[in-house]
């Protein structure tokens, strides 16, 4: 009986505890040195000997059951408060970061990666070369000879009649060539300059050369490689038509449009057999050895993939026009 | 070249429309930029004849006619136009009639006078012209005649952007083969019989320059009427083509060239002393041309002399002095062949470009020249009269272009561009281009006709056959190359990842103009004399650029001013050093640039919004210089540099070479570049950065890391890169780490002082230090800041 009202009143103590220092007064009350619990195992050497295992036993039980309660009261006391500490602790975490927001390439860079990419693939070195150009790697090696209709068509800036600033980034083809020898496969993207200005044009804008010498490099090669090419830059199956055209160090030439969304065709790039002439001029011999060059106006090829219709902006560095690109 | 779509088809008519014929030429390499109708959109204009005409009576600028359509009745129509007079006959739109703009002619009374129709200009009828008053048709008009019939007006105007190979396509004759070939059809040639002299006179012509002229053919005409009126269809075919009617004698030089590609010129006889001198000019020799305009002749440019004077320059333009007039009434007519080495360049020497020069430059045919010539004289005769003398021939067959043969070997077709054409295909498509061809064991020996002066090499032959077989019939393939690595250093550090780093630290990449405003550059960089671009775009673009700095400060202001108030920019790039001993006179050097403004962040809710101070620049560039892995080499030096504050401005050293600067604006320019608050700048030479250390790996101690903190204080000019260097260089065994937390001055400091605090890390690789050796090495450190720097201790 007595146990019985023991085990009772500890149930309730604890129930009622709030917290963890009063559910410690309940286990000492009952189950400390002097508690109830102790205080009734203390009385048990009065029983006979019949009798002391089988009150033992009760008793112990009782231990064990009020121990499970203080222990549960416990853990959910505990884990009451850690909740209502989080619950405290809860953020907004719609809130912007603390964070600098990364810039980004420039749009004409961001193409001239891509475009170094596609053809890094396929084994093409990435060459660069001067600004400022002489006559013989602007011209004359690219079997433009001074007087031909072609210089006047490049609205060259000279310093002098020997020194300009590069119309194209041909001349790099040349000083490759000057220094390696075949099998040569090489992209040379950089600024190029031309006297020019207005909606369409600016005086100074990108280009990317290509060029391949091997011993059997063909007109069906350069087709193939262009056609794979304007097909992975664009992502989209578009048309494209190679359309003959002249330029002095390629033969036979091309230039090569694409249709627009319009329906109308644009021409992306030329490109072309090197012309023998040009091979002779950095001693590789035409006989041996055949090659493919190609030139791309960045610029314009940015603009068809992203939509941008004014070429000159890209030169104004407006970073709300800078910061589309990301 | 502009040429009219029905006169090409009087040449060659293939059964196909004026699309699919540009379509077929671009395809060729004849790329047709335009096609457009020689008129508006319009009908119901016939041809009439104004019978009667009257004063309005009601309108002083207004007539009123009566004009005769072949109708029943004559129809009262009232016009405005000054030219129109009884007789004339006129292009009219009767009611119904509807004009270009949807305009429609209804019945109409105009000050009370009815108006049956409109008599219209050829402006109205869309037909560019700035006469403005109403077209005039030959007397022979056929009353009632459709207009657009009767003048062909179902026609377009074609310009092809011709490529300068391709002069042999300079006229209409090289076009019509082009699409005889193009088509496999023949061209019709119009006949052109020699017109037999009925006089005796000549002048001898004398080729003082053989080389530059080999051919020159000149004739006599006398007693022509220069007043006589070109007839609407030579003006018509000439508008067509985009060239304005002059006079009759113009008219014809112009429709020659036109039509066979051939310039032509008309002197007037009378201002012409004993012969003809084909010569090359006396350096300084005058010659006024037809333009007016005076210029002083090089000795390189070849003139048509006469025994006295330069009359005209060779190919290019005509003299003033010896120019056909509305005086004149003998002329001499030259047709003749100059070579291109001696046009070349000339006329863009003079400024000038005129259709003769753009034809000589590119070539011409050396056997057109007598054609031309009976051609010419033929129509001008018919609009002018006069009589012809005999054609004189000047030749010197040694110095004309030699019949060329060029072979073509099937293998080499093969290899260029990798497909086999079938060999009678290839026969066939060189005999339509005009090459007689006869089969070797190895292809073809061709022979080139001289319309087709570009064609020299094997490989002009094989883009020829390319071009006709069609490049969009040729396969696409796959390049065939041996898989051969790429080498790539390790130790080579892409410019890719200096900007990938930018980038992540919030900049933007700039492209900025390569040539920059002088006024800027020279008070930056006023020890730097840029390269000077003698044709700039514009004064503002005008030098070649000394550092990345002005392009990126131009940008800064250009966004301050579109209220972008938080500036990170940089770009990489080549700056421009004048050298005398580099190639071309000027050191190119790869430079990686940058500038900040404004506030160090966005806008945000827990980040305060102060504006960037020299530090942000300098962790940015100090992270770029982390990349290298050279950090411990790199020394930033105070020096003052004229674009910087001098309190501001740092040299940034790689084993004491300087490689970069870094620092503010100078205030003193913030006006000068449109800028606001104050930007910093750095620049670093590329080729310092290219380059990165590989790394070696150490043993990581499994000893614990000790720190201890001191703090001294120093004098304030003490700068704290020579403490922290120094005390690397103690070389205390076990320091680790060395790290400056805190400078302090003010409160408890006395002035003239700051206090630095500084932890040491101190471990060993090999055991656990004892507090006695840590104690050892501070002291060692302290002591050594006291003996070097004055440096007292704090407590």
């Amino acid at each position: 009986m007595e146990l019985e009202a023991i085990i009772n009143q500890a149930v309730s103590l604890i129930d009622a505890a709030e917290e963890a220092a009063t559910l410690d007064q309940v286990r000492v009350e009952f189950m400390g040195k002097k508690g109830h619990l102790t205080e009734l195992l203390k009385s048990l050497g009065k029983l006979s000997a019949e009798e002391r295992p089988a009150a033992g036993q009760k008793i112990n039980q009782a231990k064990q059951q009020i121990q499970q309660a203080i222990h549960a009261k416990g853990e959910a006391l505990r884990s009451a408060e850690m909740n209502s500490k989080l619950a405290e602790e809860a953020i907004d975490v719609t809130l912007p970061g603390r964070t600098t927001v990364p810039g980004n390439l420039h749009p004409v860079s961001r193409t001239i990666e891509r475009i170094e990419s596609f053809f890094g693939q396929l084994g093409f070195a990435v060459k660069t070369g001067p600004e400022v150009e002489d006559g013989f790697h602007n011209f004359d090696a690219l079997n433009i000879p001074a007087n031909h209709p072609a210089r006047a068509d490049h609205d060259t800036f000279y310093f002098n009649p020997d020194v300009m600033l590069r119309t194209q980034t041909s001349g790099v083809q040349i000083r490759t060539m000057e220094v390696e020898k075949p099998p040569l496969r090489i992209i040379s993207p950089g600024r190029v300059y031309r006297n020019d200005y207005d909606q369409t044009h600016t005086p100074m804008f990108h280009q990317v050369e290509g060029l391949m010498v091997d011993r059997n490099v063909t007109f069906t090669e350069l087709k193939g490689i262009l056609h794979d090419f304007l097909h992975h830059f664009f992502e989209e199956s578009l048309q494209v038509r190679f359309r003959p055209s002249y330029f002095p160090f390629t033969e036979p030439s091309a230039e090569v449009d694409v249709m627009g969304k319009n329906g109308q065709w644009l021409e992306v790039l030329g490109c072309g057999m090197v012309h023998p002439n040009v091979l002779r001029a950095v001693n590789i011999d035409p006989e041996e050895f055949t090659g493919f060059a190609f030139g791309m106006g960045v610029e314009r090829l940015t603009m068809l993939r992203y939509g941008v219709t004014d070429l000159r902006s890209f030169f104004e560095n407006d970073l709300r026009f800078l910061k589309q690109f990301n | 070249m502009k040429f009219s779509e029905k006169w090409l088809r009087e040449w060659i008519d293939p059964a196909i429309s004026v699309e699919v014929l540009s379509e077929q030429l671009s395809m060729a390499g004849l790329e047709v930029d335009v096609v457009e109708p020689v008129a508006g959109q319009f009908e119901g204009v016939v041809v009439g004849e104004v019978v009667e005409c009257g004063q309005h009576p009601n309108a002083d600028k207004l007539r009123v006619t009566k004009v005769n359509v072949g109708g029943d009745e004559l129809l009262d129509i009232v016009c405005g136009a000054p030219n129109c007079r009884q007789g004339l006959k006129v292009a009219v739109a009767v009611v119904g009639a509807v004009l270009p703009g949807d305009f429609k002619i209804k019945k109409a009374k105009l000050r009370g006078e009815p108006s049956m129709g409109m008599l219209c200009s050829f402006s109205e009828l869309g037909i560019s012209e700035d006469h403005d008053g109403i077209v005039e048709l030959p007397l022979d008009a056929p009353i009632g005649a459709d207009i657009r019939e009767y003048l062909g007006l179902d026609d377009h105007t074609i310009e092809v952007d011709l490529t300068p190979n391709r002069a042999d396509c300079l006229g209409i004759r090289g076009i019509a083969r082009e699409v005889g070939v193009l088509n496999n059809l023949d061209v019709h040639e119009p006949e052109v019989a020699p017109v037999e002299p009925t006089i005796g006179d000549k002048l001898a012509i004398h080729l003082e320059a053989p080389q530059a002229c080999p051919r020159y053919l000149g004739r006599v005409v006398c007693n022509v009427n220069v007043q006589a009126k070109s007839p609407l269809w030579l003006v018509e075919k000439l508008r067509r083509c985009g060239i304005r009617s002059i006079d009759p004698i113009v008219d014809v030089t112009n429709f020659v060239l036109l039509e066979l590609g051939q310039p032509m010129h008309a002197f007037n006889l009378e201002s012409i002393d004993g012969s003809i001198r084909v010569r090359l000019a006396h350096e300084g020799e005058q010659l006024t041309l037809l333009d007016e305009n005076t210029v002083s002749l090089s000795d390189n440019t070849l003139v048509i002399a006469d025994d006295q004077k330069p009359l005209a320059m060779a190919g290019i333009f005509g003299g003033l002095h010896s120019g056909v007039n509305a005086q004149t009434q003998h002329i001499l007519l030259e047709s003749a062949f100059f070579s291109r080495d001696a046009i070349q360049g000339r006329a863009r020497q003079y400024g000038l470009h005129t259709d003769a020069s753009h034809r000589y430059e590119r070539g011409v045919d050396p056997q057109l020249q007598k054609q031309a010539m009976e051609r010419a004289t033929a129509l001008i005769l018919e609009i002018c009269g006069g009589q012809p003398g005999p054609v004189v021939e000047a030749v010197a067959e040694e110095a004309l272009p030699a019949v060329s043969q060029v072979s073509l070997r099937r293998a080499r077709l093969k290899r260029v561009l990798g497909i086999t054409i079938d060999d009678t295909k290839v026969t066939q498509m060189l005999t339509r281009l005009g090459l007689a061809t006869e089969m070797t064991d190895e292809g073809w020996l061709a022979t080139v006709p001289s319309y087709r002066f570009d064609i020299s090499i094997e490989e002009d032959l094989i883009e020829e056959i390319a071009r006709v077989y069609g490049y969009n019939n040729i396969p696409n393939e796959a390049p065939k190359a041996s898989l051969q690595m790429l080498a790539a250093s390790e130790a080579q550090l892409s410019t890719q990842s200096l900007k990938s780093l930018l980038i992540a630290r919030g900049y933007n990449e700039a492209i900025t103009y390569s040539f920059v405003d002088p006024k800027i550059q020279s008070a930056l960089f006023p020890e730097l004399e840029g390269l000077v671009l003698p044709h700039p775009i514009s004064a503002d673009m005008s030098v070649m650029r000394v550092s990345l700095w002005p392009g990126l400060l131009g940008a800064t202001a250009y966004n301050q001013k579109r209220q972008q108030s938080r500036i990170r920019l940089f770009e990489s790039g080549l700056r421009f050093i004048p050298d005398a001993d580099a190639p071309s006179g000027v050191r190119q050097e790869p430079m990686l640039g940058g500038v900040i403004a404004g506030p160090r962040n966005e806008e945000h809710w827990d980040q305060e919004s102060t504006a960037v101070d020299f530090f942000d620049a300098k962790a940015d560039v100090e992270a770029l210089l982390a990349l290298t892995g050279k950090s411990h080499l790199i020394e930033f030096v105070a020096a003052e540099h004229p674009a910087l504050h001098p309190g501001m401005s740092a040299e940034i050293r790689l084993e004491g070479t300087v490689i970069g600067h870094i620092g503010a604006v100078h205030p003193q320019f913030t006006k000068l570049l449109g800028v606001n608050g104050r930007p910093f700048v750095f620049e670093l030479a590329l080729t310092a950065l290219t380059e990165r250390q590989l790394p070696t790996a150490k043993v990581i101690s499994k000893y614990p890391a000790n720190r201890r903190d001191i703090a001294i204080t120093v004098k304030e000019e003490v700068t704290v890169g020579s403490i922290l260097s120094f005390v690397e260089k103690i070389g205390v065994n076990q320091l680790v780490g060395l790290n400056l937390f805190d400078v302090y001055k003010g409160k408890g400091i006395e002035p003239g002082y700051k206090s630095l605090a500084l932890s040491l890390i101190l471990q060993d690789p090999q055991k656990t230090l004892e507090e006695a050796e840590i104690q050892q090495s501070v002291e060692t450190i302290v002591k050594g800041l006291e003996s070097e720097f004055g440096a007292a201790l704090r407590e």
